[in-house]
């Protein structure tokens, strides 16, 4: 290709500085993202929200309104952060809120397997959402992440009800505090 | 005979290459001492990466005959990179790779002229990357690949027969090794596979289970992640870790050991935590060495025609005995990156509106619904509602404007198409042909002059 670069170097001697660049580029996470969203077919009971505008979608909000199960009434926020090579690697998702749950820590770590060991590029948004609303539903003491909780509710779901209670409305479990979230 | 009327230069084996015509040759190979000048004179690599790959790169371009080049990496040096990053001395630590490296080339290569980026690939824009007529990568993430392809393929420009033009193509060469194993791979945007259209060869990251992590751990390895991803956030509060800070790095290893002896797993190590952390696989200096000599006499090769090039995906292995293989692999044909995509003509009065119409009537496309984006600008999105109320207003401006007034343009747009009676979502790319708008905009200028 010598001849090729030869030709380029002479004509950029001849037009130096001659402007034009293009504009920003976007990653193929961007473009897949771009996809994901614009099918994006959420549950009644969840919305989303881009809190850097509406062109910046590698992180977005999820919030999550349980309507039936332990957790219903409460108001859950989830932050997505989406790396340029997604789909090759599944969102980071935490959940804002400080929650009483088996499968949630108290740092917002969430033990949801297709957000790590199981994550297929061939799934999307939508699937991560419908897989967090589900752990609101049908919390599940055989992956425990809030080990306490994940007992509670294995021994004693009565109990587990009236604590999952507490925490929603503001209180205290065990030592912890839970800032109202209903 | 002839050979012995030209002078040799002090690369001999080099001169063999370049002073002498072959069967095996590039077309337009014009062997000759010319050639010899040319390569000097006209062709500028950039090699992305001073590391591992990148130390041997620069060493084995400079004695290919190559004089402009520069390097780029955001990294200092560390005391474990010495072992292979031959270019560094214990004194260098500290200091960032690519200045270090760039000087130890042209202490020892009389003639080279080496510049140095110590800066994020990110951080330079595209005009600096257009300017080299190779760029070759020494790198080890996915997503600097990935990054540095798009911004090769962004030069590419199709003509209105869906071919590549020629002088828009600029060649990559990708190094990469992990452990015994390596790959060497060209990658001319538009002719070959780009990066993008071949990513699934790349194995997916293990990541274990939180939930393992935090209850049943059983490996050193689990106990090393449950200190990195939960014990770290616990107790620093958010503070973010830094894998380069070594301090975070020891905090880490303590908790991990901790952690270990609780559930009685041996086996955790500094070391180890910082492989399972950093994802890192031990180096080996010669895999390194031959991968990069195979990226550097495939540089040479693009650049001087001297051989017909790597065709266009070399693995090697030699973890047991020696295994190598060239694979052709092919190009995905819609690839979002390197494709063609669909070519559209329009007036410069289009609003957003009537464009999207005229994606569902595309003989090409039928493209219904489409949600539409341009260089990371959502200039429509049909969903989620949120987004849709936030770009609405563009619907009855004119794309021509939406897009920066700019004659031609890529733009990509997802929608819904009928496929086999069946409705699928797809997402294309789309090359914009603004007709007419050079004229117009001279006739503003005239009018402007008048």
């Amino acid at each position: 290709m010598i001849r090729l670069f030869k030709v380029k170097e002479k004509q950029k001697e001849l037009a130096e500085a001659n402007g034009g660049s293009p504009l920003k580029r976007q990653s193929a996470g961007e473009l897949r993202l771009h996809k994901d969203m614009s099918e994006l077919n959420l549950p009644k009971s969840c919305a989303i929200s881009f809190p850097n505008g509406k062109d910046d979608l590698m992180n977005f909000e999820v919030s999550i309104k349980p309507d039936e199960g332990y957790y219903t009434g409460g108001k859950f926020l989830f932050s997505f952060e989406v790396s340029p090579i997604y789909p090759h690697d599944a969102p980071k998702v935490k959940c804002k809120t400080k929650v009483y749950h088996p499968n949630i820590d108290l740092e917002g770590n969430v033990c949801l397997n297709i957000l790590r060991e199981d994550w297929k590029p061939v799934l999307n948004i939508n699937t991560i959402v419908y897989g967090l609303y589900h752990l609101f539903t049908e919390p599940n003491h055989e992956d425990p992440l809030n080990h306490d909780a994940a007992a509670v509710l294995r021994d004693n779901p009565k109990m587990f009800e009236s604590n999952v209670r507490r925490a929603m409305t503001g209180g205290y479990v065990g030592q912890t505090l839970f800032p109202r979230c209903i | 005979m002839v050979e012995s009327t030209v002078q040799q230069s002090r690369s001999r084996d080099l001169d063999k290459l370049l002073l002498r015509p072959g069967n095996l040759v590039g077309p337009n190979f014009e062997p000759g001492p010319g050639l010899r000048e040319d390569l000097k004179e006209y062709v500028r690599v950039l090699v992305v990466g001073a590391g591992g790959l990148g130390c041997e790169l620069l060493k084995d371009l400079a004695l290919s005959g190559f004089r402009e080049i520069e390097v780029i990496d955001m990294d200092r040096i560390e005391v474990s990179n010495l072992n292979r990053q031959f270019l560094f001395r214990l004194e260098d630590v500290g200091k960032p790779k690519a200045e270090v490296a760039a000087r130890r080339v042209m202490q020892r290569v009389a003639g080279v002229n080496i510049v140095p980026h110590f800066c994020r690939i990110e951080d330079k824009e595209l005009d600096f990357y257009s300017n080299f007529s190779i760029i070759a990568l020494g790198l080890d993430s996915i997503e600097a690949r990935s990054y540095i392809n798009s911004v090769a393929c962004s030069f590419l420009e199709y003509d209105a027969d869906d071919k590549p033009q020629e002088e828009t193509v600029k060649p990559m060469v990708d190094g990469g090794t992990e452990g015994f194993q390596g790959h060497a791979r060209v990658i001319m945007p538009g002719i070959t596979p780009c990066f993008e259209c071949t990513i699934w060869l790349f194995p997916p990251q293990v990541k274990f289970p939180l939930c393992t992590l935090a209850e049943t751990p059983r490996t050193a390895a689990h106990c090393i992640e449950y200190a990195h991803l939960i014990k770290w956030d616990e107790v620093h509060s958010g503070e973010a870790f830094d894998p380069d800070d070594p301090e975070h790095m020891k905090w880490v290893y303590d908790e991990a050991n901790k952690r270990a002896e609780l559930f009685g797993i041996p086996g955790v190590t500094l070391s180890l935590t910082q492989g399972v952390v950093k994802n890192i696989i031990p180096a080996i200096a010669s895999t390194n060495a031959i991968i990069s000599a195979a990226c550097a006499l495939e540089t040479l090769k693009i650049a001087s025609g001297c051989s017909k090039t790597l065709s266009n995906y070399l693995t090697y292995n030699g973890a047991e005995g020696l295994h190598t293989k060239v694979t052709e692999f092919v190009r995905d044909k819609d690839c979002l990156v390197c494709g063609p995509g669909v070519l559209i003509e329009l007036d410069a009065s289009v609003t957003l509106q009537k464009f999207i119409e005229l994606l569902e009537e595309h003989p090409k496309l039928l493209l219904s619904k489409a949600s539409i984006a341009h260089r990371g600008k959502n200039l429509y999105m049909q969903a989620p509602p949120v987004l849709e109320e936030m770009t609405r207003s563009n619907l009855s401006k004119s794309l021509y404007d939406l897009m920066g007034k700019i004659p031609k343009d890529v733009v990509h747009a997802t929608g819904t198409t009928n496929k086999n009676d069946k409705k699928t979502s797809v997402l294309r790319k789309l090359r914009v042909v603004f007709k007419g708008v050079d004229e117009i905009t001279d006739m503003e200028t005239a009018a402007g002059g008048a």
